[in-house]
C-alpha cells in the first residue's frame, strides 16, 4: 500500500470495534477501491444473530462509506490539506442502497466507490461492495456525506 | 426573466427537499433555506446544483453562502443568468 494510502487510514477518526478498512488498493479522482476483512469475532456478530452470525446491512453500509466517502474524501484533500481530518467530522447525510446477497465471518468485502459530483464541501458517490474472492456484489447504492468542523456540531 | 417567476421555479425546486411543505405557501423573500424551511445543509448543495442546472449558471462558493435567504438565491441566479 502506497505511503498515501497508510497515512489515510492512520487518519482515520475511527478506531476499532468501528474501524471498518483494512486496505486501500487504488485511487484517483474519480474513484477509490478499499477493502474490510469481517473478522470472526466482530462484536454485532453476538446479537445478529445468536449463533447465526450474519453482517447487519448497517455495517456494510458503514463500510461502504467509511472507504467509498470518508478515505476518498481525504484522498481528494490530499493534495491541497494532507491533515484533512484535523479538528474535523466526517458527517453521513444520505444513502440509498440496495442489497444482493449476504456477507458472513471472514469474508473480504471489497468497496469500490466512483465520484458523482464533490461540491460546496459535500461528497455524492455511487458505491458497490462486492464479496473479494467470490466476486458477488453484495450491495450497491449512493452515499453522500461532509466535513465539517468539530465545534459545528450541535 | 422576473423575479417572481424564478421564485415560482425555485419553489418547485426546493419542494422536495421540504419536509414539511405548508412553510411553502408563503414564501417571502426573507424566509431562510435552512432556519426557516428546516432544509438541512446537504440538500442545500442538492439544491443548488439543480439550479445550475436548470439555470444553464455557475454557482461557486462565494455565491453559495450568499443564498440563505428565497431573495438572496433569486438575486445570485438574477446576477449569473447576466454574466454567463
Amino acid at each position: 500500500m502506497s505511503e498515501l494510502f497508510a497515512a489515510i487510514i492512520q487518519k482515520l477518526p475511527y478506531s476499532p470495534p468501528f474501524l471498518f478498512v483494512d486496505e486501500i488498493l487504488s485511487a484517483d479522482e474519480n474513484s477509490i477501491k478499499g477493502t474490510y476483512k469481517l473478522k470472526k469475532d466482530e462484536f454485532f456478530y453476538r446479537g445478529h444473530f445468536p449463533g447465526n452470525p450474519v453482517t447487519p446491512g448497517v455495517i456494510i453500509t458503514e463500510v461502504m462509506a467509511q472507504i467509498g466517502l470518508v478515505c476518498f474524501g481525504m484522498y481528494l484533500n490530499s493534495t491541497s490539506s494532507p491533515d484533512g481530518m484535523d479538528g474535523k467530522v466526517p458527517v453521513f447525510t444520505s444513502s440509498c442502497v440496495d442489497f444482493y446477497s449476504p456477507a458472513y465471518p471472514e469474508q473480504t468485502l471489497e468497496v469500490t466507490s466512483s465520484k458523482i459530483y464533490y461540491r460546496f464541501g459535500k461528497l455524492k458517490c455511487r458505491i458497490e461492495c462486492h464479496n473479494r474472492d467470490s466476486k458477488q456484489l453484495i450491495c450497491k447504492g449512493d452515499l453522500s456525506g461532509l466535513l465539517v468542523n468539530k465545534n459545528e456540531l450541535k | 426573466m422576473t423575479k417572481d417567476e424564478i421564485k415560482a421555479e425555485i419553489k418547485g425546486v426546493i419542494e422536495p427537499y421540504v419536509i414539511q411543505k405548508e412553510l411553502l405557501d408563503n414564501l417571502s423573500d426573507e424566509i431562510q433555506l435552512i432556519g426557516d424551511l428546516k432544509i438541512n445543509s446537504a440538500h442545500v448543495v442538492d439544491i443548488v446544483l439543480d439550479i445550475e442546472e436548470k439555470y444553464d449558471i455557475t454557482i461557486d462558493d462565494e455565491s453559495i453562502n450568499k443564498m440563505n435567504t428565497i431573495g438572496e438565491a433569486i438575486e445570485v441566479i438574477l446576477e449569473k443568468m447576466k454574466k454567463d
